[in-house]
């Protein structure tokens, strides 16, 4: 017996506008409202809104069918103020009582990396969203860009969440196979759902290559690859970018008839079926999985290196989270949600360097002229935030100075002087910060973070 | 193979193009005569036959003149009259002068050039520049030979725009058009090309210059400090509008309040010099900009390796190899957007050269965001590195026989 669990990530970015030096301390205006509010009403013309209707389509024609989704506070926000058909249409899914929702971080943000007090805080307010636009409490987890390690599915099992998604890496699963659930090492109780990548990336890249010796991917054909998993297997978890039916591969290469075909292919089998996520993780697990090292599902490598791969990434990344307890404590929400969107990880990937030197760019959306334009405007933002949030902590009173951000004069306090700063004070206050910035990444890759507030 | 310079005969960075891009053909085994108007009578041996036009032959009344001319890659006829004048007063330069009109002169190497070809074999005539069309079309005329005009700089890119020179204008407009292939060094030269002169698209082909692309790491590592502490913003080339100087100190201007340890460095000459001093001190940042005047090429060296940030604003640059030699020190750069440069670097900060704010603002950035200022320069090494003369006689040489073909 197998279940053909569909999982789909939805997420939407608020990127910035190109915000000037000398903008800084003058203008609120962080967000590209405009490019934004376009984006968004594309995406859910030519993806959201005809796919949701698919969905729709398939789930009362087959009793049997059943998908499972994530959709970021972000992308939810985006909806309310740009798309809001698109987001009535996500909730007629849910309505359905076949279409789940997990749990993740209402930024898309990497904080589980930087800040587990901040991890928490955005997975409970993306939890609260999904109770009061959708009515439903997630059970099931899965971080931003599916990283995972194994703290994540210690802080899932704290958390009560009964699963996690994660990638179906091969040198973590060496002779296993994806096509089974498995337990977290270190949290018994959590269950990990693998994707597929093979299953997964031939509809999610290949669909439309024609490179690619499979082209073109019939529903026989590739219904017959899940038929396969019959005899070693009891899951087939197909995890996929919701953009991939009709942003990444176009309406007229064929991808939504392919999908509208394919559950009564899948059916005609009578040892498949589909299934939630919550409900493939109720299979028994077959082993304990050791994710050592943080897994994603991005990219060749499947580790961090597209978030924090350069010296640029980091230092963002730094100065960001070396103001989170500030600005949580600032009490003014606005001030808070604008830090917040600013967590959201498409920030770091835009400086992200490792394809733009191979010139490579097309394949990978970037708002931006060049990795370093995307580092100008973050950094930018980011210092006119500090600014605000130090004039509000004055205002506040009582607040001890030595713990907000240093953002003395822009010009004699580079970013990374600001970031010795910050660390020798956290050397005095019994702080576990790294020493720099160099070490504190490789921290990440091979040892994981040392847990901290959780 | 013509043109008006050739190294170590050479006044300036076109003469550096011939010089490399012979180097790659003559690597790949083509045979080139290299003809220029004048050279002295010792002409080096090199990677090609290097002949001086002045030479070869007896111009009807003037052989005994051995003086070289004033014809130059960027001669405009207005500067060709100014040093003329300055001749006259005496305030000689080296050299002399054998003729007071740079179009008469142009003609005078194009009799001399169709004399010279008609004893020489080759298979296809390739000029450098608007000021070997007349030598190159005469050649074109006397053999039936096909012609392919290298298209260095345009008349509208030396003028900035607007005020371009009818009889040049004419000249490269019928050279351009009777010619068989063009090569332009950049997709923005092409575009001018098409726009300007009016030219099929087809008939032309993007050829991006080169450099030498060895990174200069040791020097790069030795930074010299005008005071400590003290960081150092350069713009190098002529000091003339084409190259946006006065661009360069309004942003100067902008960024030196916020940033006092911060110097400026206009290094080089033109007929602009005089009024940005003034207008450096206008704009209250005297004591902020030094102006080197003239540099020599090793002093240039140094400039690069001090300097924490290189600008090229320019107005219009058909290619623009200055930030590519910055960047062989891991110099980061701003480069403009109206440059052909701009297309074939990827690891460089990119401005409209109007935009005084912006360019600004990145010169800030590129100084502040230390861990930017970091994956630039590492880099800036990768990318330069990767450049080489090669690639570009590889696609001349390409181009040659499908030429040859047709």
């Amino acid at each position: 017996m197998v279940s053909v669990c569909l999982y789909f990530e939805v997420h939407q970015p608020f990127r910035l506008r190109p915000y000037s030096v000398f903008d800084i301390g003058k203008s609120e205006e962080y967000f590209d409202d405009e490019k934004n509010a376009s984006i968004m009403r594309k995406v859910a013309r030519k993806c959201y809104l005809p796919m949701n209707a698919l969905l729709l389509e398939l789930l009362a024609r087959h009793p049997q069918f059943k998908a499972s989704f994530s959709i970021t506070g972000t992308a939810l926000e985006q909806m309310r103020l740009y798309a809001p058909d698109a987001l009535a249409s996500f909730q007629r899914l849910a309505a359905t009582g076949r279409v789940e929702l997990l749990a993740e971080t209402s930024h898309h943000s990497l904080s589980f990396l930087y800040d587990r007090d901040e991890f928490a805080q955005q997975v409970r307010a993306h939890t609260q969203q999904l109770e009061r636009l959708f009515g439903q409490t997630p059970s099931v987890l899965r971080n931003t860009e599916l990283i995972y390690g194994n703290e994540l599915g210690q802080w899932a099992q704290r958390a009560g969440f009964s699963a996690v998604l994660a990638e179906g890496w091969d040198p973590v699963l060496g002779w296993r196979s994806a096509n089974f659930v498995y337990g977290a090492k270190g949290a018994p109780k959590v269950k990990l759902l693998l994707k597929n990548y093979r299953l997964s990336d031939d509809v999610a890249f290949r669909f439309s290559d024609r490179g690619w010796s499979e082209w073109p991917l019939t529903v026989d054909k590739y219904a017959s690859w899940i038929d396969d998993a019959n005899g070693n297997g009891h899951v087939v978890n197909l995890f996929m970018d919701y953009e991939t039916f009709g942003e990444h591969q176009w309406e007229d290469t064929g991808i939504f008839a392919f999908m509208r075909a394919l559950p009564a292919r899948v059916l005609a089998h009578p040892h498949n079926a589909f299934a939630t996520v919550s409900e493939a993780a109720r299979n028994d697990a077959m082993d304990e999985l050791d994710f050592p090292s943080y897994v994603s599902w991005a990219d060749a490598e499947r580790d961090l290196s597209a978030w924090i791969g350069n010296g640029m990434q980091q230092a963002a990344l730094d100065e960001l989270y070396r103001l989170a307890p500030a600005v949580r404590e600032a009490g003014d929400p606005a001030l808070l949600e604008r830090w917040r969107k600013l967590t959201t990880s498409d920030h770091f990937y835009y400086m992200c360097t490792k394809w733009f030197s191979d010139g490579d760019v097309h394949r990978y959306f970037n708002p931006y002229e060049s990795p370093y334009e995307a580092h100008i405007a973050f950094m930018n933002v980011l210092h006119d935030l500090a600014l605000r949030l130090n004039v509000r902590l004055r205002r506040k009173g009582g607040t001890d100075e030595a713990r907000t951000p240093r953002a003395r004069a822009f010009v004699t306090q580079t970013p990374s002087a600001q970031l010795r700063v910050a660390r020798r004070d956290d050397a005095r206050s019994g702080g576990d910060r790294e020493s720099s910035t160099q070490e504190r990444s490789n921290f990440i890759n091979t040892r994981s973070l040392s847990e901290r507030g959780a | 193979m013509l043109g008006w310079e050739f190294p170590p005969y050479f006044a300036g960075g076109v003469g550096t193009v011939c010089y490399e891009l012979t180097r790659g053909l003559a690597k790949r085994g083509v045979e080139i005569t290299y003809l220029m108007p004048h050279g002295p009578s010792d002409l080096a041996r090199t990677h090609v036959r290097l002949l001086a036009a002045d030479k070869e032959v007896e111009l009807r009344g003037i052989t005994e003149l051995r003086v070289r001319s004033l014809l130059s890659p960027y001669a405009s006829r207005e500067g060709y009259a100014r040093a003329h004048g300055a001749l006259l007063r005496g305030e000689a330069t080296p050299g002399g002068l054998y003729g007071a009109d740079l179009l008469g002169e142009m003609r005078r190497f194009a009799d001399a050039a169709q004399e010279i070809a008609r004893r020489e074999q080759f298979d296809i005539i390739h000029a450098h520049d608007w000021t070997t069309i007349p030598a190159a079309l005469a050649i074109k005329a006397a053999s039936g030979k096909p012609l392919i005009l290298h298209v260095h700089i345009t008349e509208f890119d030396k003028t900035g725009g607007e005020h371009a020179d009818p009889e040049v204008y004419a000249l490269e407009h019928e050279g351009f058009h009777r010619a068989d292939a063009l090569i332009a060094v950049s997709n923005y030269v092409k575009q001018r090309l098409v726009e300007r002169y009016y030219v099929p698209p087809e008939k032309i082909r993007v050829i991006h210059n080169a450099v030498d692309g060895s990174p200069q790491r040791e020097l790069g590592s030795a930074r010299e400090r005008i005071g400590p502490g003290e960081r150092i913003v350069l713009f190098l080339g002529r000091v003339t509008l084409q190259k946006g100087p006065d661009y360069f100190l309004e942003a100067a201007a902008k960024v030196a309040p916020l940033m006092p340890d911060v110097r400026f460095i206009v290094a080089g000459t033109g007929d602009m010099l005089a009024r940005m001093i003034e207008r450096a001190a206008a704009l209250g940042i005297a004591n902020r900009v030094i102006f080197t005047g003239f540099v020599s090429r090793e002093e240039a060296e140094r400039l690069y390796a001090m300097a924490d940030l290189f600008v090229m604003p320019s107005v219009s640059e058909p290619f623009g190899i200055v930030p590519l030699e910055a960047m062989r020190h891991g110099t980061p750069v701003i480069i403009s957007k109206q440059s052909g440069v701009s297309e074939v670097v990827r690891h460089a900060l990119k401005v409209d050269f109007w935009d005084v704010d912006g360019l600004a603002s990145k010169i800030v950035a590129a100084l502040s965001y230390s861990a930017m200022h970091h994956v630039l320069r590492e880099h800036t090494f990768a990318e330069i590195g990767s450049f080489t003369w090669e690639t570009p006689a590889t696609q001349c040489q390409h181009l040659y026989d499908e030429v040859l073909a047709w």
